[in-house]
């Protein structure tokens, strides 16, 4: 069981109940963002087409931070999510909201 | 935060659904047409490149498709003149993971015909046909486009690789017509399961080979519910008539200043009489001389004639985008069109003259009009 903590985006709050940080139980250890990710969607499934296209990638106008680095860097969905790391899903600055 | 101004709609009222870059918009006006109270923006924030009015079976429903460049696009809707809207949890337009295909933008709402009030279609970038037969709550990519043996030479125009124009046959029940930039206009006889290219007689100025059986840039096809196999078409260059529901087609741009343009529309009671706006050229996407004119003809394309009254003659570095024309059914007929810079136009007889109804919108790529039944209130 690894528990992370997601940081949910202003544009995504209303498919969490209004939530911006949001502590999920991925159920295995040392998982992978995807891994990390699917727990997420079972909660709350209305993020996952908000962030993944229907071939399972991440829209190329959002990115996924695990702690500071973006994924896009460290392997993708296959990045590493350590126990209690921070999730931040961030719209990229090709748009921009203040409130995000 | 983003302040929506909302409208009250009654019978009899004309309707406008303005789709911008940043969100959408309803003008309102009387059935005089003489001033317009404009609502919105709705989905603030989203482009909305499709509208459309479904009043079949008792509705009065807007469906919009709202596209945020990070987020995706959905279909949305509203019952309610744009005071509330769905809001789908999950994505309502998808391709098929085996398609290795993943949807960018909607670019076409159309509902489908009276006799079948569930049925809805959508055409999508890249490009693809979709329809629904349950009111809009599930959607299914026809395979016969979807595994075209085309669609690997199909190849994206300016605006994407979308199919953009969707005509359904009002007598023949599984004929249906499609344009795909740049793929040319595809029909099927069969309500979908097979398509044929139907490009003979169009032009691909872009092409070593000038009329290739697939891969023309058609930019809107219109006909008349009472002629359906009379077609007219508006290409990257080139204006055309077909008189056998598309098996062939002859150039009609007799008397345009550039046979370059976007949009077109046709009137509700005259089948030969077919509105569009010549731009300059493909690089130049402007009216020719800066003068802003609708072109009309009245005899199925013969003859146009220039219509200018109340429009700027000077400066007019307007560029109007496939959609954003519309004609109402009302007598005389309004006719509608709004620019990139956000003006929109529009003449209450027939296109005879024309004034600037609103500006200051944003960069506007689709209007339709609507005459609100008179037996409709404000929900």
């Amino acid at each position: 069981m690894t528990r992370v903590t997601f940081l949910i985006p202003a544009a995504l709050q209303p498919l969490t109940e209004g939530r911006s940080r949001l502590h999920v139980d991925v159920p295995r250890g040392a998982p992978s963002l995807g891994e990390a990710l699917d727990a997420l969607w079972a909660l709350y499934p209305g993020v996952r087409d908000r962030v993944l296209t229907e071939q399972g990638d991440v829209r190329p106008h959002v990115n996924v931070f695990v702690g500071t680095e973006s994924s896009r860097w460290s392997g993708g969905l296959a990045t590493p999510v350590p126990d209690g790391a921070e999730i931040s899903i961030l719209p990229a600055v090709s748009g921009g909201r203040r409130d995000t | 935060m983003v302040t929506t101004r909302a409208i009250t709609v009654k019978g009899g009222d004309v309707v406008l659904l303005v789709g911008t870059l940043k969100g959408a918009f309803l003008l309102r006006a009387p059935a005089t047409r003489a001033t317009w109270e404009v609502g919105g923006p709705y989905l603030a924030g989203r482009a909305v490149y499709a509208l459309a009015h479904d009043g079949r079976a008792g509705r009065a429903r807007i469906w919009a498709s709202a596209a945020s460049m990070h987020w995706g696009a959905v279909l949305v809707s509203t019952d309610d003149w744009g005071r509330t809207w769905t809001d789908p949890q999950e994505a309502n337009v998808k391709f098929p993971v085996e398609s290795g295909l993943a949807l960018k933008q909607i670019w076409q709402i159309t509902p489908g015909r009276a006799a079948e009030p569930d049925t809805l279609y959508c055409g999508v970038e890249p490009a693809a046909l979709f329809r629904s037969t349950d009111g809009g709550r599930t959607w299914n990519a026809l395979s016969g486009l979807l595994d075209h043996p085309h669609r690997p030479r199909w190849t994206p125009g300016g605006g994407g690789l979308c199919l953009h124009t969707i005509v359904l046959d009002p007598v023949r029940a599984s004929r249906i017509w499609v344009g795909v930039s740049t793929g040319g206009v595809y029909r099927t006889d069969d309500g979908g399961r097979t398509w044929k290219a139907r490009n003979v007689g169009i032009r691909a100025e872009f092409l070593p080979e000038k009329y290739p059986e697939f891969g023309q840039c058609v930019h809107k096809v219109v006909h008349h519910a009472e002629r359906p196999a009379t077609l007219f078409l508006q290409n990257h260059w080139g204006l055309y008539r077909s008189d056998d529901a598309g098996d062939s087609w002859q150039d009609v741009a007799h008397g345009v200043p550039s046979d370059f343009g976007f949009p077109m529309a046709i009137h509700p009671r005259e089948p030969d009489t077919v509105y569009v706006l010549p731009l300059e050229s493909d690089t130049f996407r402007c009216p020719p001389g800066a003068k802003l004119r609708v072109y009309r003809t009245r005899n199925g394309g013969r003859s146009w004639q220039p219509q200018s009254r109340g429009l700027p003659q000077q400066g007019a570095y307007e560029t109007i985008l496939r959609d954003a024309m519309a004609t109402d059914t009302l007598d005389p007929v309004g006719v509608y069109f709004a620019t990139r810079n956000g003006k929109l136009f529009a003449s209450r007889d027939g296109g005879s003259s024309w004034r600037l109804a609103v500006e200051g919108l944003p960069p506007v790529v689709c209007v339709r009009a609507v005459v609100v039944d008179r037996a409709s209130r404000q929900r």
